[in-house]
């Protein structure tokens, strides 16, 4: 199994967690991830304001697996609905596909309208599947109780991701956590946003957004949070401290992603998995899975 | 809210949007919202309302929505999407909102600021060598610091 790595803006700059613990498990997996280093911005950020230019920023990418001959595969949630929705809409509208093939031109390609584009989440559940990933499992990770949030664009828009999980009842990051011993602690609220993407236009109510979550995970039992986008992570782990301080009020809720759930269970340490760059200290819940520290 | 002022409304508005991806069911909205109760903005905060939205739409009141402040805060989470009974794209029609507005130069200064780094520099977060030598402490291949290809997609 072999994918073109689309790493996108925040993971490489922010989220270098997330990318190492990533690759680590991918090698364990035997997925091979090859890195484009010409890829550029998937075209989500711009969205809002210049869907056009977004939709030929994500093309360009498409291309450039295309010119490889791989399918791709995003960390970021964010970025795999960018480049999904432009596979799907540019692999169906003839008309579309000539427009954005114009500006394409200017760079020397065109687009054919083949190219799949997967979550390496979505991977993980409907391509390599329980039994494989269990294999390279040495550790159980019980005690650990982990609150899901799945973020919107792993799942939505739901005409884009082939039906491979319910909007409305997901349960793929269920089961790959629920693999490794953890529990999977439920809470209301958990299909909701993390407030990302209004960050740039409302600070207080993009954080009263992922405020609103921290306060229903801290209600439970659970004594961890798990995730699959890099914004999101800024969100919960970056901005915990800001809103702990600004609301007077204290979560101290590590926020693992699931790579780094994943890679503890296949018994990879603290370091291979990025878990010192976490923003919420993990060692007091994670110290009884690591042997000498 | 009080009452709503049809004097200056553009009747032609609703046509314009029914062309566009997006705006093309909104008028099969019956109110009924489920969009407002599927939202977490609206959740937090009582400027941001979809239904209301989609009826100064349906009103043609096009400049009071483009000019809006609360347009923006829409997250784009697609949650009164996936719900809405009639099949109206919401959150298409929201982002539809905000790309006219946007072309009309109705901007947040932040919004404003991510178009400009994402179309010059090719990414929303340039990478420098102190972000490279961070990356090749932990072994991580070296990320491009520059990006030409831009100014090609994108001529001018």
């Amino acid at each position: 199994m072999k994918y073109a790595f689309f790493l996108g803006c925040t993971i490489p700059a922010r989220s270098r967690n997330y990318e190492v613990s990533a690759r680590r498990v991918a090698d364990k997996l035997n997925i091979e991830l090859v890195d484009v280093k010409e890829f550029i911005c998937c075209g989500f950020p711009i969205k809002a304001s210049d869907q056009r230019s977004s939709e030929i920023m994500a093309a360009y990418n498409l291309c450039l697996a295309q010119e490889k001959n791989l399918d791709i595969l995003t960390l970021c949630s964010s970025c795999g609905s960018a480049l999904t929705e432009a596979a799907h809409h540019l692999s169906e509208d003839d008309n579309a596909r000539d427009e954005v093939n114009e500006h394409l031109a200017g760079a020397g390609l065109k687009y054919e309208g083949n190219v799949k584009v997967r979550h390496f989440a979505r991977v993980l559940f409907e391509d390599i599947g329980e039994d494989k990933i269990k294999e390279h499992f040495q550790k159980e990770l019980s005690d650990l109780k982990v609150a899901i949030h799945y973020g919107c664009h792993y799942l939505k828009p739901s005409e884009i991701y082939d039906g491979f999980d319910e909007v409305e009842a997901p349960r793929s990051l269920d089961e790959l956590v629920k693999l490794t011993g953890a529990e999977v602690v439920d809470y209301q609220g958990k299909k909701k946003c993390c407030g990302g993407p209004v960050l740039p236009v409302d600070e207080n109510v993009a954080l009263s957004v992922t405020k609103e979550k921290l306060d229903n995970i801290a209600v439970t039992d659970a004594n961890a949070m798990c995730l699959v986008c890099p914004f999101c992570s800024v969100m919960y782990d970056s901005n915990q401290k800001s809103i702990e301080s600004e609301y007077d009020t204290t979560y101290n809720l590590p926020v693992l992603y699931l790579t780094q759930i994943l890679g503890i269970a296949m018994g990879f340490d603290r370091k291979a998995l990025g878990l010192n760059m976490n923003v919420v200290k993990t060692k007091e819940l994670l110290s009884r899975y690591f042997s000498k520290e | 809210m009080g009452n709503v002022d049809l004097e200056h409304a553009d009747m032609n508005f609703r046509k314009e949007l029914a062309r566009q991806p997006g705006g093309e069911k909104i008028s099969a909205c019956f109110m009924c919202r489920t969009c407002v109760a599927s939202c977490p903005i609206s959740a937090v905060n009582d400027r941001f309302h979809p239904l209301r939205i989609i009826r100064m739409a349906l009103y043609g009141l096009k400049e009071q929505v483009l000019s809006s402040d609360f347009i923006w805060l829409c997250s784009s989470c697609y949650a009164c999407q996936e719900r809405c009974p009639q099949g109206v794209s919401i959150t298409e029609f929201m982002t539809l909102l905000k790309n006219m507005a946007a072309k009309e130069g109705h901007m947040p200064a932040g919004i404003r600021a991510q178009l400009d780094l994402v179309k010059g520099e090719g990414r929303i977060y340039p990478i420098d060598d102190f972000d490279n030598k961070k990356r090749a402490k932990i072994d991580l291949p070296a990320v491009p610091t520059t990006c030409g290809v831009v100014k090609e997609l994108f001529p001018e």
